[in-house]
């Protein structure tokens, strides 16, 4: 392993998406974004929906939003379980946009306590789609 | 001896059945390959979850303070056993090995006095189990691989074993499913789902980095954002849809398997059954024919 890289994983229920050494990812918690350098201290955290960075040679190599998480980072290496995860660039406003008016109708129509929050969640999901396609952070 | 029509009745019947075993192992070979690659696929996320709600666990010093489903109740006197089967048949010893297993451990489960539930997946558990122990089965659920086994399936039978063990309907849940070893080998895999215990690690060697896995991050001393107990109340549930989710696909992909090998012995049977019965046919038409002739010779000779 080297010791400037970070060995990075993305892994969804289905598969292990990704599995790279990268500079830095910088993971979005549901305590706040963090950002992964070799050697972070040992921790693990739940992950909001969000866009993870990755960084490599300086630059943002790619951007991937994920539909929260969990995510083990140790000093060198930072996993990350996603229950969703698809890049930004592939993402479509449009179709975002007509899922997130899907799910407030949806959580107007319902009443029953597991259903609101299920659908209150999928609002949230796609409300953070959005916003990662429309306001593109840490150029 | 049977006569020709019979035989060539008998012949054109077994080939028949032979061209469809033939379609349904062809069937099963493609649907296996598919299942296969998705079974492995999904190894990697629920055994990096276990690794991480093990380590989580174990820093938890006050046992009684974590969430039920971690903690348990502290009593065994009620045991669900999830049963993970098929809905279709003709996948030769595949149900009936799991059906073995149940049968062995809710008998040794009575007789330590205890009580159980069965949850069977899968129609053709409830036709091995239901003649004997139709008063524990509390529920079947079918047609969960349609055309392949879904996530959202999974995280269903969790919620709801969930929801019943949050009424009290039980103190431990185990769930039980063939995991897939290879085309031709399944092996009964018993699983603790609550409370949740780590998979002991023989079971966890499947996977190729599965020594890293277990090298890294088991005695490190983690930071938890949010506290532990925010992070298990969230990684609990769905660590059990995952593990549900993981039994599901397993066992598909061993379906698929169990099929491929039993159709293609059914297969060779039937080429060997059409050998012997052809033979027959020729001896009998020969003979038959033989009979003719020294008919028609010895009617030439009276004359």
């Amino acid at each position: 392993m080297s010791e400037t890289l970070v060995q990075f994983e993305l892994v969804s229920p289905e598969q292990l998406l990704m599995s790279e050494e990268v500079e830095m990812v910088v993971v979005p918690g549901s305590e706040g974004d963090f950002g992964v350098l070799p050697g972070h201290s040992p921790t693990i955290t739940t992950v909001r929906p969000g866009v993870i960075h990755i960084f490599t040679n300086g630059t943002i190599s790619s951007r991937i939003f994920v539909a929260g998480g969990f995510s083990e980072v140790t000093s060198d290496r930072c996993t990350v379980l996603a229950e969703e995860a698809l890049p930004v660039d592939k993402m479509d406003k449009a179709i975002v946009e007509s899922d997130l008016q899907i799910a407030i109708d949806e959580l107007n129509k319902t009443d029953e306590k597991t259903a609101k929050k299920l659908a209150e969640n999928r609002v949230n999901i796609q409300r953070a789609k959005l916003a990662a396609i429309n306001s593109p952070v840490y150029q | 001896m049977a006569n020709l029509k019979d035989l060539r009745v008998r012949i054109t019947s077994v080939k028949s059945t032979q061209r469809i075993t033939s379609a349904m192992k062809m069937v099963a070979a493609a649907k296996l390959r598919r299942a296969q690659e998705q079974a492995i696929a999904a190894r990697p996320y629920a055994e990096r979850m276990e690794r991480m709600l093990g380590s989580v666990a174990e820093s938890i010093n006050d046992i009684s303070s974590a969430p039920p489903l971690l903690a348990g109740t502290g009593k065994s006197d009620v045991q669900l056993i999830v049963v993970m089967t098929t809905d279709r048949g003709l996948c030769g010893g595949f149900n009936t090995n799991i059906a073995r297993w149940t049968r062995r451990q809710v008998r040794t489960i009575v007789s330590e006095g205890k009580e159980v539930k069965l949850l069977i997946v899968g129609r053709k558990g409830l036709g091995l189990l239901r003649s004997e122990f139709s008063d524990k089965i509390i529920d079947t659920i079918e047609d969960t691989a349609k055309p392949a086994p879904g996530f959202d399936v999974a995280a269903s039978i969790a919620s709801r074993i969930t929801t019943m063990y949050e009424n009290n309907e039980f103190d431990i849940c185990t769930i039980v499913y063939n995991r897939f070893e290879s085309a031709l080998s399944q092996i009964v895999t018993p699983q603790q789902l609550i409370p949740f215990a780590p998979t002991s690690s023989e079971s966890l060697q499947s996977s190729e980095n599965d020594a890293s896995i277990k090298n890294v991050g088991m005695n490190v001393a983690y930071d938890y954002e949010p506290e532990e107990n925010a992070i298990l109340t969230d990684l609990l549930p769905r660590n059990m849809s995952i593990q549900v989710y993981r039994a599901m696909l397993e066992s598909f992909a061993s379906e698929q398997g169990a099929r491929m090998a039993a159709m293609d012995n059914a297969t060779r049977n039937a080429g060997d059954l059409i050998d012997q019965l052809t033979i027959n046919y020729n001896r009998t038409r020969q003979a038959f024919i033989t009979k003719e002739l020294i008919e028609i010779i010895s009617g030439a000779e009276a004359l």
